[in-house]
């Protein structure tokens, strides 16, 4: 319809045209748009070549060092004579829990970016909205009262983490504003899941108490082989679900009135919600609430790649983040052990504030 | 460069149809019982006080709200067809909203911005084309944003900026365009400016443009077809020669006025003889 | 949209400004029961006690009646509710006041959990055992957290409700995230710090009492005292220069009266959320959003509040208790999600 009105070729009569050649102007155009694409590439790329390092470094070093050369054969369940125990330290210690970190990390990662983009607000990411502590809530529930063992934990966290996220879109749902009042709505519920929480601790013995507090911190201590693959098929299903969302969140971030016009049928952004929704509650499942990465892989992100959000930049971030707080949590204190979620929320809070400030300061435009 | 001899571009019949328009908020009625006809390749300009639902309209028209009664109607192709009938993106394919000031992405750069546009003239495994990047480029070119490709959008002046969303707008190559206040924030030169723009995009394209302006004499100045709301309701349309007269100003703004000839334009010009209501409810 | 922002101007002028004397009876009346309120506290719970052998009690002839140290308990319990329900009410009236947030309140924005920080703190690192040791520590915390999110709210540009609820509760994410740092590695501090994080007005002695007793006095006048200024801020800070009023005085002035209260009432009862939300919000439907109203009203709407919430807390859960810091959460969040759908919120 549009060839009809405007001919293909400029017949713009504008007044105002610039002088230049047209091809000129459209080098430029083309140009202009490669540019910050290329540097989101590079940073991409160099992010996937840290993570692949952050678990070489979890793998290999540490109070046991594995050679690198020795690393093969024993992923492919080769003997090593001259060291017999390392085959089961690195297959049943150290390879699950790096291969665990990087999973929940890239889950955490994308689904924290996601919910920023499309909430357009770098803080409404899933941990501090509601959506980890309803999977907490439900999982501390299912830990203390119903002994849940095995893939229980993950189903009950996933029914909590949905019925978070569902009670949000009710309450947004048909109102103007409708992603801020979720935000708010999120804010309200995690506050009472958080009671929740507290009260069921002190229903419970200490033991299990700690047991909870220990895995609402957040740690890979229960990186088996069963929990890893239930949340690599996750983010193997979620992660393309996730890539043709993105295409959305494109446009969610001109906001609700320009992204309908635009043709984004209403509300169809938030269905990437409901993917990040579902990643970050498999994760959390996984490793309990790992603090600040979800929160703040987002952020490095857009830092890293001019401003501009990435979403597979901040899945990576957040998996070389997790991997490698997780080493440190093991080794930086001797004879300490901290659970990863320990070490993120030291180093995350006060960044945390820097990004709270720096969001308020943009957000007055 | 504002000359005053455009001739408008002799395209009959009507983009947008509204009839028994009701649009709603949180259960509020704005519009009532609307009946309206946007003229094709003409500039609309709807005109009234604060809060009578002049944005809702264009919300309404821009198929953003859904009508709790009556219906909006898009003639395409020799049919017309209820706006809600059609999908999401073959819409925008016919029809752009620029929202009043919409959210700017952080980081975002001009060209990327303006890119955005072609959404709906895209499928959801093609790439980005040539035809795309040709769209952006006429549509940079038109607005006199080219010069600004590279800059990120949240360094750019209110003026600057204002551009290129109406570039944005462009690039969707549409054959109606709804701007809601496209001149807020701006000053008198940069309004001006900004007018001018769409005129010229209107006189060279024949697109259709329909405008809320705030300013009843910028409204004479730019419209060919004035439409006037006050309470939800429609208290009148027509060119604003024909339109707006001393008895006009006074029924849709409450306000005494005495409305002489533009010298520059000849469009009819208002000046206000008192700022005291007339219509009672002084506040 | 202009026209849903001219209707809700319209509309805040409307709601029922009530006269004085409307006031004053509607202060009687909250007062009548409020005294009720304190009756059903001291004579009801898992074993009800007769009005007469209460009154015995308390008019110290006691010695007959067998159960003299529950009532004992349940006066020091009733006077610790209506002391932190009113703080609270206050308290949080004055910091939507400040932040011209209504979504403000102490939980919410942080204060509950820097109290606990310091509370953590206290445990974990200085061996704090007690609950009369706790009360410096939290009243501490609870005052540094309130001036770091009115810091971070004001580094960033006052923010709307959105942006200042959710800098606090990013806050109190990052000062929770290093409580449990520190608590996970130490099973003792932790068994401590569970039964203080959950807010409760029972098992507090008279004596702890009367030690935060000058800290609810001194926050209570700041506040009342302010009043005035309250309203003046109300209209934004530029509007409220034009008006003659020293902008940062005013603010400082009703901060440190708002940290006070909340660090006050936390370190005598623990956390306890959402109550600075609800009264206030309840009382300025009922009085319009002039101060000078809101403010007493809250000083009796919220000890009748927080000792209904404890009272309905004994009886749920015979012969156990909820907490009151439990149960004000859960009557709280349902109110909280009808404001945020409701609330006319044009510029979140």
């Amino acid at each position: 319809m549009t060839a009809d009105v405007l001919t293909p070729t400029g017949a713009c009569a504008d007044p105002r045209a610039v002088a230049a050649e047209e091809p000129a102007d459209l080098a430029r155009v083309v140009r202009a748009r490669r540019r910050p694409t290329r540097r989101v590439r590079l940073v991409i790329a160099t992010l996937a070549v840290a993570a692949v390092a952050a678990v070489l470094v979890r793998v290999l070093l540490g109070d046991y060092v594995v050679a690198l050369t020795d690393l093969l054969p024993i992923l492919r369940g080769e003997a090593l004579p001259d060291a017999p125990g390392a085959s089961f330290i690195v297959m049943e210690a150290k390879v699950p829990r790096a291969l665990l970190g990087l999973l929940a990390g890239l889950a955490f990662g994308a689904a924290g970016a996601m919910f920023q983009t499309t909430l357009r607000n770098p803080l409404a990411s899933p941990d501090i909205i509601g959506i980890s502590v309803g999977a907490s809530a439900a999982a501390v529930i299912a830990l203390t009262f119903l002994d849940a063992q095995g893939l229980w934990l993950p189903a009950a966290a996933l029914v909590g983490a949905v019925a978070v996220g569902l009670l949000m879109h009710a309450v947004g749902r048909g109102t103007t504003l409708a992603g801020q009042r979720m935000v708010l709505v999120g804010i309200g519920v995690a506050a009472l899941l958080s009671s929740v929480i507290q009260f069921v601790m002190t229903r419970t013995s200490i033991q299990d108490a700690q047991a909870a507090l220990v895995w609402l911190t957040g740690s890979l201590a229960r990186a088996t082989w069963p929990v890893i693959g239930m949340l690599s098929v996750a983010v193997l299903v979620l992660a393309p679900l996730l890539a043709v969302c993105a295409r959305w969140m494109r446009l969610a971030e001109l906001g609700d009135d320009l992204s309908a016009t635009l043709g984004a049928p209403a509300g169809r952004a938030r269905l990437g919600l409901v993917v990040a929704v579902a990643l970050a509650a498999v994760a959390t499942s996984a490793t309990g609430p790992i603090a600040f990465v979800a929160f703040l892989a987002g952020p490095i992100a857009r830092r890293l790649c001019g401003g501009r959000p990435s979403l597979w930049a901040a899945a990576l971030i957040g998996a070389v983040v997790v991997v490698l707080s997780d080493f440190a949590g093991d080794y930086l204190i001797p004879d300490v052990n901290l659970p990863v979620g320990v070490v993120t929320g030291a180093l995350g809070a006060p960044l945390m504030l820097a990004v709270v400030v720096t969001a308020g300061r943009a957000g007055k435009a | 460069m504002t000359s005053t001899t455009f001739a408008p571009t002799p395209v009959d019949g009507t983009a947008l149809r509204a009839r028994d328009l009701t649009l709603s908020y949180d259960g509020r009625r704005v519009v009532e019982h609307l009946d309206l006809d946007v003229p094709a390749g003409r500039i609309t300009v709807v005109v009234g006080p604060n809060g009578c639902g002049k944005s809702t309209l264009l919300r309404g028209l821009a198929r953003l709200l859904r009508p709790t009664e009556g219906s909006v109607h898009l003639a395409s192709d020799g049919a017309h067809d209820d706006v809600w009938s059609l999908r999401p993106k073959g819409f925008a394919r016919h029809v752009a909203l620029l929202p009043q000031s919409p959210p700017v992405p952080e980081g975002i750069t001009v060209v990327d911005l303006v890119g955005r546009g072609r959404h709906p003239h895209r499928k959801l495994v093609r790439r980005w084309s040539r035809a795309d990047d040709e769209a952006v480029t006429r549509a940079m070119r038109a607005t006199g944003t080219i010069e600004l490709a590279e800059r990120p959008v949240d360094e750019l002046s209110g003026g600057q900026r204002q551009r290129v969303w109406i570039a944005l707008t462009l690039a969707q190559e549409t054959d109606v365009v709804l701007l809601d206040e496209p001149t807020t924030y701006l000053d008198l030169a940069h309004q001006v400016d900004v007018l001018d723009l769409l005129r010229d995009l209107n006189r060279s394209r024949g697109t259709t443009v329909v405008m809320v302006l705030h300013d009843l004499n910028l409204a004479a100045r730019y419209a060919d077809h004035v439409v006037a709301l006050r309470d939800g309701r429609l208290v009148g349309s027509g060119a604003p020669a024909d339109l707006v007269d001393e008895e006009f100003v006074a029924q849709v703004f409450g306000l005494r006025s005495r409305v002489i000839t533009d010298p520059v334009t000849g469009s009819p010009l208002v000046v206000p003889t008192s700022t005291h209501h007339q219509s009672g409810a002084t506040s | 949209m202009s026209a849903t922002q001219t209707a809700a101007r319209e509309e805040r002028v409307a709601p029922g400004e009530a006269t004085l004397p409307g006031l004053a009876a509607l202060l009687l009346a909250l007062l009548v029961v409020l005294v009720m309120a304190v009756v059903a506290s001291i004579v009801l719970g898992s074993t009800a006690i007769p009005l007469g052998d209460v009154v015995q009690v308390l008019t110290g002839h006691g010695d007959g009646v067998a159960d003299s140290g529950i009532v004992e308990a349940r006066v020091a319990r009733t006077v610790v509710g209506v002391l932190v329900g009113a703080a609270l009410a206050v308290a949080g009236a004055a910091m939507q006041g400040l932040t011209r947030n209504p979504l403000a309140d102490p939980g919410l924005l942080g204060v509950n959990a820097g109290a606990g920080l310091a509370v953590v703190v206290a445990i974990s690192v200085f061996g704090v055992g007690s609950l009369s040791g706790y009360v410096w520590w939290a009243m501490a915390g609870a005052g540094l957290a309130a001036v770091l999110v009115h810091a971070l709210a004001g580094l960033a540009g006052g923010g709307s409700p959105l942006r200042l609820t959710l800098a606090g509760a990013a806050v109190a994410a990052g000062l929770a995230s290093w409580s449990s740092g520190l608590l996970v590695s130490s099973k003792q501090s932790f068994d401590s710090f569970r039964f203080w994080q959950v807010g409760t007005i029972g098992g507090r002695g008279l004596d702890l009492v009367v030690t935060v007793l000058p800290f609810f006095a001194v926050g209570l006048v700041v506040v009342l005292l302010a009043v005035r200024r309250l309203n003046a801020l109300a209209l934004g800070d530029d509007l409220a220069r034009g008006l003659g009023e020293n902008v940062i005085l005013a603010r400082a002035t009703v901060a440190v009266g708002v940290a006070v209260l909340c660090g006050a009432s936390t370190a005598l009862a623990g956390p306890i959320g959402f109550l600075g939300l609800v009264v206030p919000h309840v009382a300025r439907s009922v009085v319009g959003p002039d101060h000078r109203r809101v403010i007493p009203v809250c000083l009796a709407a919220g000890p009748i509040l927080l000792l209904a919430a404890d009272i309905v807390g004994r009886l749920v859960a015979r012969p156990s208790e909820v907490q009151a810091g439990i149960m004000t959460a859960v009557i709280g969040v349902p109110f909280f999600v009808v404001l945020v759908r409701r609330g006319r919120m044009a510029s979140l």
